[in-house]
């Protein structure tokens, strides 16, 4: 049985570069919610579905995804899920619930404030618990061992990771590549600006997605995979969980126009291109990706909201979108977004 | 920081069984616009919240949004420190940080002009405390008033005559 036809209609999304001073979790969503449904032209009382992506360590405090229902309006009672993720395996979460047939909309949102805190120390704790999270690694310390694994291998250079750097954020890549190290062998604009921000997708299905849309972004493929927690077990270079998430949601099919990837590095986006198959001539990030803002749980979410508006906005009829989760690259979801159903 | 430099201990038998992970993480967080006016009222002597200019709902603090209608908050509006006690608990389990002698009180508070309930301390002999009773609060001096709850050290009858159930059983 073929999957039913699923498309995002709308997209809203509000960053805060390099982080929000005042507003809450809440302050950040309800525009952005708000925003997306009025967007889609769905009443928001007629949503079936209803799906948030956060993570209660960038606040340090437990069921901020309760708290921020307050900007949904949880009344009356409606049909509600969270996952402890980036907003984009919420929109995942939808997309299957949506494959049931009872309801024909969901409305996927996430929220992160990764800068309350430490996100390098934030971002340790989602380690092994017994022999790695102890030691207390960054997230650039690992990016850093998968960089240099990279390098080693022979096929890219630092200049390379600073192309990355000068097309999604600006500057020259000879002068960029030219700074010092933060991390040997990576350098500050190897990094995404950590940031604050919310965002929020509707998701329609067959009928009501035409009526509500003019050029709906159709989801003609979605899988997710995981490769192992232990960075010793994999190889750092390759993202085969990428590779074969791409395949299975159809990415070789067709001709990709625009790609909008969940990179936070500069060198995990020549992983994710090459495990993507995606040539010189697709379009990668042109909304800047997570190196131009990166705020944790939402980034991935934004890359099929990106992805999505320029299938709406008419400037690309096939799209690739990917978020990622876990250290280095560890899971990835890809899916192929089409103009036509 | 862990004690991930130090050799794990071992169990009689020689065997490591368990480690010793301590995890600490700091942060710093915004109260958020809303809640950054109450607290700034509460220095003040006053108890600010919010209406919702769809069902006409006074929030106390104010929240980010309206939980029911989910539209951001109208109006400021400033409520009195009087309210009603909508229910209660007597708390009879000592803890570490407690303040209050045991038994004591701690209750529901439906101030007069908001339409949910803030929960506070409530200084009245256990026995005498009942769903319905009238309740003011009592403030800290303005010299050493926290940008907190604690602006207020507790609530304590005020003597009128209890106020009618109809009045706050939405506020359970």
């Amino acid at each position: 049985m073929s999957p039913r036809e699923i498309a995002i209609v709308s997209y809203a999304s509000l960053l805060a570069v390099p982080g929000e001073p005042q507003r809450d979790e809440v302050e950040l969503l309800l525009p952005v919610v708000t925003e997306a449904v009025a967007r889609s032209g769905i009443p928001k009382r007629e949503l079936g579905f209803t799906v948030s992506g956060s993570c209660d360590y960038l606040g340090g405090r437990p069921f901020s995804f309760v708290m921020a229902l307050d900007a949904i309006g949880a009344w009356p009672p409606i049909a509600e899920s969270h996952v402890e993720m980036d907003g984009a395996f919420a929109l995942y979460e939808a997309w299957v619930r949506l494959q049931c047939g009872d309801v024909d909309s969901a409305l996927v949102y996430a929220f992160g404030r990764s800068t309350q805190g430490d996100l390098g120390r934030v971002l340790a704790q989602q380690l092994d618990p017994y022999t790695l999270s102890p030691l207390w690694p960054d997230d650039t310390a690992l990016a850093a061992l998968q960089a240099r694994a990279l390098l080693d291998r022979g096929r890219v250079s630092e200049r390379d990771f600073a192309a990355v750097a000068a097309r999604t954020r600006g500057g020259d890549a000879d002068e960029l590549v030219q700074r010092p190290y933060t991390v040997a062998p990576l350098r500050a604009h190897d990094r995404g600006t950590v940031a604050d921000g919310a965002a929020a997708v509707v998701l329609a299905a067959g009928d009501l997605a035409r009526k509500v849309c003019k050029r709906p972004a159709w989801i003609r493929g979605i899988d997710h995979r995981i490769e192992q927690h232990q960075l010793g077990q994999r190889d750092l270079t390759r993202s085969v969980s990428t590779a074969l998430a791409g395949e299975r949601a159809g990415v070789g099919k067709g001709p990709v126009d625009v790609a909008e990837l969940y990179a936070p590095y500069t060198h995990q986006e020549l992983i994710l291109r090459e495990a993507l198959g995606l040539g010189e001539g697709v379009e990668v990030n042109p909304s800047g990706g997570a190196l131009a803002a990166h705020p944790l749980m939402v980034a991935g979410l934004s890359r099929f909201g990106e992805a999505a508006e320029r299938i709406i906005d008419g400037s690309a009829n096939r799209a690739v979108a990917h978020a990622t989760s876990g250290p280095c690259l560890q899971q990835n979801l890809v899916a192929v977004l089409e103009a036509a159903p | 920081m862990s004690d991930a430099s130090k050799p794990a201990k071992k169990d009689a038998d020689g065997e490591v069984r368990r480690i010793k992970a301590p995890v600490k993480l700091d942060y710093t967080v915004t109260a958020g616009l809303a809640l950054s006016r109450f607290l700034k009222g509460v220095t003040a002597g006053k108890l600010l919240g919010q209406r919702c200019g769809v069902c006409s709902k006074v929030y106390v603090p104010p929240r980010g949004g309206c939980p029911t209608c989910g539209v951001g908050m109208g109006e400021q509006v400033e409520v009195k420190d009087t309210g009603t006690l909508t229910t209660f608990c007597i708390v009879n389990v000592p803890f570490e940080g407690q303040t209050m002698k045991l038994p004591y009180v701690y209750g529901l508070i439906a101030l007069d002009g908001a339409d949910n309930a803030l929960h506070h301390l409530i200084l009245a002999p256990p026995e005498e405390v009942r769903m319905g009773m009238r309740l003011r609060a009592e403030w800290v001096p303005p010299e050493s008033r926290p940008a907190s709850m604690e602006a207020i050290r507790w609530f304590v009858p005020t003597g009128e005559p209890d106020a009618p159930w109809d009045s706050y059983k939405e506020h359970l």
